[in-house]
């Protein structure tokens, strides 16, 4: 097989992997261009995880290619190791170790990289050096786990879930460490099932579920896909007709969403003053109106008919 | 030491071993503290003094007259209700009563050596003074050696066990604990190469060592003049193996396990049996015969039967080739069964 382009950073091929009767990852294939960050959205169970562990080498899969760097895992493990920066969901680095000695444990499993506090400095976390990682709060051990994945200077970031369980301080915290990562030209594959982290951090996306990538493009792409540019949301003192509604110019549906109506729309400036006459009409009063521009929360909800949060 | 030495893998996976558990007062105690004094206590409580007197209870004056002749006894007089419950309640061992034809009885418990030795006592008083002359001259020479007392039995026992128990219940927590926290993926995740993070285990329970055998060995020496005549090269030979050996168990024992409670099920299953057949506290020679060979093919048994007589008869290595061969095939079998079964995520 010809080696891909030296700049595609990774390639995923037909990837398939089963655990007992779930098909965890069901043929999948994409890309990452080096230098871009690459995000796979989805719910939790579509299979983001899997998929960016057999990546890492973590997890053989059953069938598929990857190829990583332009090297295989079968063969060329040792070299890909030296050039992976990873970040795993949920691990619990040693509490009794301070920062700097958990860099110091890290950076010593790699050729070359920078310096232990230099690390520290690009995750902000300097002044916490000497503090014990039982100490530090949830968003400074992320940021911890990230200076980690750093430390082998890589070529290929792969960030799983890097914000889940934080609040949104320290989301955004970590958002800004991870867009300065992007501005020094690193290549990232980042799992998340945060429509607003891929959307805000993620040149490309693909949308996982139930092993399946069910769409891909770029944020823009995606949203632009669905034909919907915007979401009115709102409610009403008493039961509404939403036949005349859903027939108005420029109104794509509108439907009963847990103890509110969604009504997606093309255009706001007309239909919501149309909304409000019909309404008007109909002698009810509205007692709740919220708009939005349409996000990768409504691409999905438009795929698949399930908001991403559901479990 | 330079940097380039620091920033070895296995001198760092070393340092986070002994800084997890330096950092862990429990663990330190555990480990080093209580083997002292445990060995205090029990050394105090059987301390190899001369032999208390005997205490006997006599409901008879006349027999108690005769009794307090001689200098080993206590005779106390007792109405028979007080030597009765005396005896019940174990304040007493032996009751001396009137016998038969003007003679004496003797009521106790022949299933306690202590009783049967006061009988003795009482009786050997009661004949002599009585006129009994014994047909056979005999001379009693009183040796005191160190090394036939318990506390001389129990630290060899007291050394083995700590090994055993500080490398089983260290690989054990720590294995398990940093696969229960994804630590050992995330490692494993970098270019470490995996023997070293086995073998820092391995360096961290031989750098621990000469502190866990020492301080009970030099604790037994200057509180009870302990011997160690095999020398120390013996025994830290010895430790070592035995830790490398206790190390690919403890290694075996947490190869799959995924939960501290299933680890520690399984470190007390394989323990428990060892605590009580291996000769600890007190000596193996106590089981039938017929459970003696596997009682010998213990790990345990082999490390503590080889540390006791290196340390208290001073028999060289060579002459211990089976207890050093049963812990080498230990170490050889569950070191390979472990890199078998083991799991890294």
């Amino acid at each position: 097989m010809p080696s891909a382009s030296p700049r595609v950073a990774l390639r995923v091929d037909n990837l398939k992997k089963a655990y007992r009767d779930v098909q965890a990852v069901d043929g999948i294939h994409f890309e990452l261009v080096a230098g871009e960050c690459f995000g796979l959205l989805g719910p939790n169970g579509a299979g983001k995880t899997t998929t960016i562990e057999i990546c890492e080498g973590l997890t053989p899969a059953d069938s598929g290619v990857v190829e990583v760097l332009g090297l295989r895992w079968e063969t060329d493990a040792k070299e890909l190791r030296q050039r992976l920066g990873i970040q795993l969901q949920e691990t619990q680095l040693a509490e009794k170790l301070t920062v700097l000695e958990t860099l110091e444990l890290f950076r010593s499993f790699f050729r070359e990289g920078p310096l232990p506090a230099e690390a520290l400095a690009l995750v902000q976390l300097d002044e916490k050096r000497h503090a014990r990682v039982g100490g530090l709060s949830g968003g400074q051990k992320q940021r911890l786990a990230l200076a980690c994945a750093l430390v082998g200077n890589p070529d290929l970031l792969f960030l799983d879930e890097p914000t889940t369980g934080l609040d949104p301080q320290a989301r955004r915290q970590l958002w800004d460490l991870i867009q300065q990562f992007k501005r020094d030209g690193r290549t990232i594959l980042l799992t998340t099932h945060y429509m607003d982290e891929a959307q805000q951090l993620c040149e490309r996306i693909a949308i996982m579920d139930h092993g399946r990538i069910i769409a891909r493009g770029t944020p823009r792409e995606l949203i632009d896909s669905i034909g919907i540019e915007h979401i009115v949301e709102f409610s009403t003192a008493g039961d509404v007709d939403l036949a005349p509604i859903r027939t108005m110019a420029g109104v794509k549906d509108v439907h009963p969403a847990g103890g509110f109506f969604e009504m997606q729309v093309t255009e706001l400036h007309t239909c919501v003053p149309a909304l409000v006459g019909e309404l008007g009409r109909q002698k009810l009063a509205l007692t709740e109106l919220r708009t939005h521009s349409a996000t990768l929360e409504d691409v999905f909800v438009a795929l698949t008919g399930r908001h991403l949060r559901d479990e | 030491m330079s940097d380039g030495f620091r920033s070895h893998p296995l001198v760092q996976l070393t340092l986070l071993r002994l800084r997890e558990f330096l950092r862990e007062p429990e663990a330190v105690f555990w480990a080093l503290i209580f083997p002292i004094l445990l060995a205090g206590g029990l050394g105090i409580a059987f301390r190899g003094e001369a032999p208390e007197v005997v205490r006997v209870a006599v409901t008879d004056d006349a027999i108690a007259a005769t009794l307090r002749q001689d200098p080993v006894l206590d005779v106390v007089a007792m109405t028979p209700d007080e030597a009765a419950r005396a005896l019940r309640s174990g304040r007493i061992l032996l009751v001396v009563e009137p016998g038969a034809d003007g003679g004496a009885a003797y009521r106790y418990d022949d299933t306690n050596p202590e009783a049967r030795a006061a009988r003795a006592a009482a009786n050997q008083a009661l004949q002599v003074a009585s006129g009994r002359v014994d047909p056979v001259r005999v001379d009693d020479v009183i040796t005191r050696e160190t090394g036939a007392r318990y506390i001389d039995f129990l630290i060899p026992g007291l050394v083995g066990m700590g090994i055993m128990g500080n490398a089983i219940w260290g690989l054990g927590f720590s294995i398990v604990d940093a696969r229960r926290r994804k630590l050992m993926k995330r490692i494993i995740a970098t270019p470490m190469p995996r023997h070293l993070f086995l073998g820092s285990f391995l360096a961290w329970r031989v750098l621990l060592l000469p502190v866990e055998v020492g301080v009970p060995v030099l604790f037994g020496r200057v509180a009870f003049d302990v011997p160690v005549r095999g020398g120390m090269i013996d025994l830290a030979l010895l430790a070592m193996l035995g830790s490398m050996t206790f190390s690919a168990i403890g290694l075996l024992i947490a190869s799959r396990a995924k939960t501290i409670e299933a680890v520690s099920g399984l470190m007390n299953f394989v323990m428990m049996p060892m605590w009580i057949l291996s000769g600890v506290f007190f000596s193996a020679d106590r089981f039938p015969d017929a459970v003696q060979p596997l009682i010998r093919a213990l790990p345990l048994s082999a490390l503590i039967d080889a540390i006791r007589a290196s340390m208290l008869q001073g028999i060289t290595l060579v002459a211990l080739w089976p207890q050093v061969l049963t812990m080498i095939a230990w170490l050889v079998v569950s070191f390979i069964a472990a890199m078998w079964l083991f799991r890294w995520r």
